[in-house]
């Protein structure tokens, strides 16, 4: 472990913050399980434990880890997707781009 | 695979999930930004699979075949009135599996030759061991009080036992940097993960189901902070990239949420809104006030001749789910040439952006709602505001009055619109148990039963006015 994983994780939350900070209320919940299903990243780790290691406790532990991993993953993009499916603007095919944020007709 | 394509591939990963956090930020476009993050996703197990020579090809695909096919299930079939306790229960598997690579990790070094365990590595596996379980714990208790089936808000002497199971994971992690090998950290760790397992109860036990939203951002934060930390152990960028990423970002939305209520993050954590709401009742004006109750058909009408109407959902639409009819009433008043829009609080509901989900199932169009700082200064021209199971986020005592438990807590001035319409099944106070002034305002009604049968009856007058 070296200093550079410090600089890395010091930058990336900086980075987080910023690419966050603008997002309407309407999407905190898909940001919210997306972000979450990001967070199942740790599958990795688990995956090379579960896959590539002999001893039995590490092993079972990381087959543990990849079940609930990839249960945060799978699951956590597709509820997001399922959720993203539904926002939708208005329908009405108004002369001008369905996206200006207009007031109610 | 060498190790260069592997940690370009890490690379590929991290890069995708950035993009997609970014698009994530816009209605438009958050879709794609979601599966972009996916496709970073599977690009990173790829290659994780690919960088070692599989050893158990057997338990590993097992492994991804099961949490695969849960995940599928859960994502499908769950109901999206239970979304804050989906997400929840996400949080706490990410937590968990960090916590076991982790956990993991040491089982590994203790079988390999000398196993040598330094004091940092040894203390940043603690820490991953820690959150995780914290995380893990934390998170079903989560899910038990938004389910209502956990309503104990603690008992006498919580945070004594709190501080001093503190204080034992502090000396187990103590322990566990001490002994040098792997073998010597094992009982220090056994004793860590389980006193981090209550802690999270603990932790959890003393906040009201109200703030929810706050803790299920916080615990989104702390699942990123522990795949971070297992970052560190297993020297694996992407983890900590990640992690990092989904760490700041909880972090952000947990300061938007406890800014909604106007609370500090440590006076939410320590649960102090019950105990202070509670005095503050016993203190009220004692006398029972008046309460003008309407019905269904006086509502009606009265929505049918307004100019404009604001819906304004709350906790109450979730439980009653009464999305659709909700969105049923707003299309026929729309074709009386009736201006309809929703106002959002930021805290309505039990998670971030609970109420927006909701409509967007009923296929409201997300343009339509509008947030609290835009709607406020408008609420003068409006004719109805229609408050569907919001108490506490239209409540005016957090404006006008010093001595309420809310002071302070930016509210939907719906008693500034013509008219009030409080849908409500009684009379009973809110979350927060704080007496609402609003009920008892000349202008308001209050229009008493479950949600969705009452807005089934307006709507049923309003289609016989239509067809008369």
């Amino acid at each position: 472990m070296s200093l550079a994983f410090v600089v890395v994780f010091v930058i990336a939350s900086f980075l987080g913050a910023e690419v966050i900070a603008k997002v309407p209320a309407t999407l905190h919940t898909p940001l919210m399980s997306g972000s979450n299903a990001i967070s199942g990243i740790t599958i990795l780790g688990a995956i090379v434990v579960a896959g590539a290691v002999e001893a039995p406790w590490a092993k079972w532990l990381g087959v543990a880890a990849v079940v609930l991993a990839t249960i945060n993953v799978v699951g956590g993009f597709l509820v997001t997707d399922r959720m993203l499916e539904m926002f939708k603007p208005r329908e009405r095919p108004a002369s001008a781009e369905p996206t200006s944020s207009g007031k109610a007709s | 695979m060498t190790e260069t394509l592997v940690t370009l591939a890490y690379l590929v990963a991290a890069s995708l999930f950035i993009v997609g956090l970014k698009r994530l930020g816009s209605p438009r476009t958050a879709r794609a930004g979601n599966r972009l993050a996916a496709i970073g996703m599977l690009i990173g197990v790829v290659a994780a699979v690919l960088s070692e020579r599989i050893l158990n090809p057997v338990e590993l695909a097992a492994g991804l075949l099961v949490g695969g096919a849960i995940g599928v299930m859960l994502a499908r079939r769950t109901a999206l009135t239970e979304m804050p306790e989906l997400v929840a229960a996400f949080n706490g598997f990410g937590g968990a599996a960090s916590s076991l690579v982790a956990g993991a990790e040491v089982f590994k070094l203790a079988s390999e030759g000398e196993g040598t365990l330094a004091a940092l590595p040894a203390l940043v596996i603690g820490l991953s061991i820690l959150i995780g379980n914290v995380t893990l714990t934390g998170s079903f208790l989560a899910v038990g009080k938004l389910r209502g089936s956990v309503s104990s808000n603690g008992f006498p002497g919580l945070r004594i036992v709190s501080v001093l199971v503190g204080l034992g994971t502090v000396g187990s992690l103590a322990l566990m940097t001490m002994g040098g090998t792997a073998e010597a950290a094992v009982p220090g760790l056994a004793a860590l993960a389980v006193l981090a397992l209550v802690l999270g109860v603990l932790l959890v036990l003393p906040i009201g189901g109200a703030d929810m939203p706050v803790v299920v951002a916080l615990l989104n934060a702390y699942s990123g902070l522990a795949a971070a930390a297992t970052g560190f152990v297993l020297s694996n960028y992407a983890l900590v990239v990640s992690g990092a990423l989904v760490g700041a970002s909880g972090l952000i939305l947990t300061r938007i949420m406890c800014e909604a209520m106007n609370r500090s993050l440590a006076n939410v954590l320590l649960g102090g809104f019950g105990a202070e709401a509670s005095t503050s009742t016993a203190s009220g004006d004692g006398e029972a006030q008046p309460v003008r109750a309407t019905t269904a058909d006086d509502a009606a009408v009265m929505m049918a001749y307004a100019g404009r109407v604001v819906i304004v959902p709350g906790y109450g639409l979730a439980v009653a789910q009464a999305q659709h009819e909700v969105r049923e009433l707003a299309d026929l008043l729309q074709k009386e040439g009736v201006e309809v829009s929703y106002a959002i609080h930021p805290v309505a509901g039990r998670m971030p952006g609970h109420m927006n989900v909701l409509l967007a199932e009923a296929n409201v169009p997300y343009d339509q709602l509008i947030e609290m700082d835009e709607i406020n200064p408008e609420m003068g021209q409006i004719d109805v505001a229609l408050v569907v199971g919001a108490n506490d986020v239209v409540n005016p005592g957090a404006r006008d009055d010093p001595g309420s438990p809310i002071y302070g807590m930016p509210v939907i001035n719906v008693d500034e619109a013509g008219q009030v319409v409080v849908l409500k099944r009684s009379m009973r106070t809110g979350y927060a148990g704080i007496e609402n002034p609003l009920f008892h305002k000349p202008n308001t009604q209050m229009l008493f039963g479950d949600a969705k049968e009452t807005i089934k009856a307006v709507v049923g007058e309003l289609k016989a006015l239509q067809a008369a």
